[in-house]
């Protein structure tokens, strides 16, 4: 839908030439220029290139630390969003009983989302230190295993999952507190009527009716540990140990600009377009279904 | 809608029940203390590494490493603020955060809106491919354009500049689509109105759509301003120099790499604070505009 009311021959372009110019220069032209570049072996200077076809991309699939990374990746957004998502739908979901304090309760909820992840990943660290840590402390009451981040690579990425989904909560609880406001008192009331416990009504009533908000931020949730989770793996493991918490962004950053492998950080980069294209893509797919209810 | 009638209810069904429990003792709901109950638990998990923090921060070197860990804060807060300020130049950093959130917000909210009144209320060539170039910025992320990006910013001079920190990060898909929805939803009439006397399109857009918009602003001025804030890869990326450092990547300098110096905690955790009350409190102060803006530039 549109409406068009003001004729005007040159004014349109010139209220959308910021947006077009921003654009157009650091968005679609380094893109493009990632594009070109995947398919060129280029010197670490960048003075000579040599076309070299797909042979960037045949030497990443053939790379085992390439799948590692990958790996990492999944599993560090999957941990995130279930821990995030899980999290924070059990919370809105207390909030949002008939009880009084619902302002004050979402107000105390909603805050993380504030703190940046890689502020937040320094705090997990001091939790999770190995000597002076509160978190190893306690855990050597019950167990004589070495929570030592600095070893242990699942130790590592647990704490850059926590931290992590402990700043997306606030988001998550937003969408949730929204949504399950919005579901009309008369269905709760039917269900009330049936005589349905909370619990059965949650799960037969409460969950399908706000599954789409849960569709929408399962993948963002996803997109957000998969793209903008540099700044935790930089801030608190750097990659480690080992290549643990290695994930594809952040192999991308260290072979593009401390390996100054060009043409493999432009295939890299082609590879993350494709997976946030697909990603983006199902999101929107089923974006109209949310709006039905509502 | 919903609180009003979510209330009413509320009130039919204790006048419903009010007969049968005035013979029987009163309702004390087990359940809706469980709630209370269950959500304070939550709360108390979820602030326990900000407390946690923030008690690291009020206490000296002996404190922070004493066993057991000590949980309360103790007296040592202002030295330790005072040491993390001038030892990490905290001062020039949340400057610089400052500068680079606030232009960032104003920024894409400016651009958007522009564009959105573009494509909404003009017919013109084109006006489709913008939508959808603007539409496919979404599925760009920094990372996925790194090097070339970094690249472009090299080429035109902008490495350690607060136009290069700021002026690549302001298109905005997400706030455009905000702006375009919001004008959908004024009626046609008053633009018509408008042109009856005599108001041409500038004017439309300053005088009769920006009041009607600034709800929207301030929402959309909250979630970018921590968008801004927060940012880390960019500046990262941009920024070379301690004097353009912003605070969020500024702050891994306080925690030293080698082995020969110690870890000051109280220090780091000193600077974590500095670094996250600005967004925190903007959240918890602005909180209606922060959710609106976050459920409503929903894409």
């Amino acid at each position: 839908m549109q409406r068009t009311v003001f004729r005007n021959r040159w004014l349109p372009y010139l209220l959308v030439f910021p947006q077009m110019a921003v654009t157009v220069l650091f968005f679609f032209w380094p893109a493009l220029k990632s594009l070109q570049l995947s398919l060129y072996r280029v010197s670490p200077f960048g003075d000579s290139m040599t076309f070299v076809g797909l042979a960037n991309f045949a030497k990443l699939l053939g790379d085992a630390e390439y799948y590692r990374s990958v790996l990492n990746s999944f599993v560090f957004s999957a941990g995130v969003t279930v821990l995030a998502v899980g999290g924070s739908l059990f919370m809105a979901a207390l909030a949002t009983q008939r009880i009084r304090g619902l302002a004050a309760y979402r107000t105390l909820l909603l805050w993380p989302y504030g703190i940046a992840p890689a502020v937040a990943g320094i705090i997990f660290l001091f939790i999770f230190h190995p000597t002076y840590g509160i978190l190893p402390y306690f855990l050597s009451f019950i167990t004589a295993y070495e929570f030592n981040w600095l070893l242990k690579g699942w130790v590592a990425m647990t704490l850059v999952i926590v931290s992590t989904a402990w700043t997306h909560l606030g988001y998550n609880i937003a969408f949730y507190v929204a949504g399950l406001l919005a579901i009309p008192g008369a269905v709760l009331e039917a269900a009330d009527v049936d005589g349905a416990g909370p619990l059965r009504r949650f799960a037969s009533i409460v969950f399908p009716l706000i599954s789409p908000i849960t569709f929408y931020l399962v993948t963002l949730n996803m997109v957000f540990a998969f793209f903008e989770s540099f700044g935790v793996i930089d801030a608190v493991t750097k990659g480690g140990p080992g290549d643990a918490t290695m994930i594809m962004v952040y192999k991308l950053y260290k072979d593009g600009f401390i390996g100054l492998n060009l043409g493999s950080s432009g295939a890299q980069s082609v590879i993350l377009m494709a997976l946030v294209i697909g990603l983006t893509m199902l999101q929107f797919r089923y974006a109209e279904k949310k709006v039905t209810y509502r | 809608m919903t609180s009003a009638s979510a209330g009413q209810l509320e009130q039919a069904r204790v006048g419903v029940g009010t007969v049968a429990a005035a013979r029987r003792k009163p309702p004390v709901s087990w359940n809706t203390l469980a709630i209370h109950v269950l959500l304070i638990a939550c709360i108390a998990v979820v602030a326990f590494p900000l407390y946690f923090a923030f008690v690291i921060s009020t206490q000296d070197i002996q404190q922070v490493v004493q066993r057991p860990p000590r949980l309360v804060p103790s007296v040592h807060a202002l030295e330790n603020y005072v040491e993390a300020w001038h030892k990490a130049h905290m001062g020039r950093m949340l400057f610089n955060s400052l500068v680079m959130a606030v232009t960032v917000a104003v920024g894409k909210i400016i651009i958007s809106m522009l564009s959105a009144f573009a494509v909404v209320y003009f017919d013109f060539r084109g006006r489709m491919v913008c939508f959808w170039m603007i539409f496919v910025t979404l599925m760009l992320p920094v990372p996925v354009r790194l090097m070339s990006t970094y690249e472009v910013i090299g080429t035109l001079g902008w490495i350690n500049t607060y136009q290069g920190l700021t002026v690549p990060l302001m298109a905005s898909a997400t706030a455009t689509f905000l702006f375009r929805q919001f004008y959908l939803t004024i009626p046609n009439e008053l633009a018509e109105a408008a042109q009856l006397d005599g108001a041409g399109p500038m004017r439309f857009l300053f005088q009769f759509l920006l009041p009607l918009s600034w709800a929207n602003i301030a929402a959309l001025f909250v979630v970018l301003f921590i968008f801004g804030w927060n940012q880390y890869l960019w500046p990262l990326l941009i920024t070379n120099t301690e004097t353009m450092r912003t605070v969020v990547i500024g702050l891994e300098e306080l925690i030293p790499r080698s082995g020969t110096e110690l870890p000051t905690w109280n220090l780091i955790m000193a600077g974590a604070m500095m670094a996250l009350l600005p967004p925190v409190a903007i959240i918890i102060f602005m909180q209606r505009w922060f959710v609106k803006g976050l459920v409503e530039s929903e894409k």
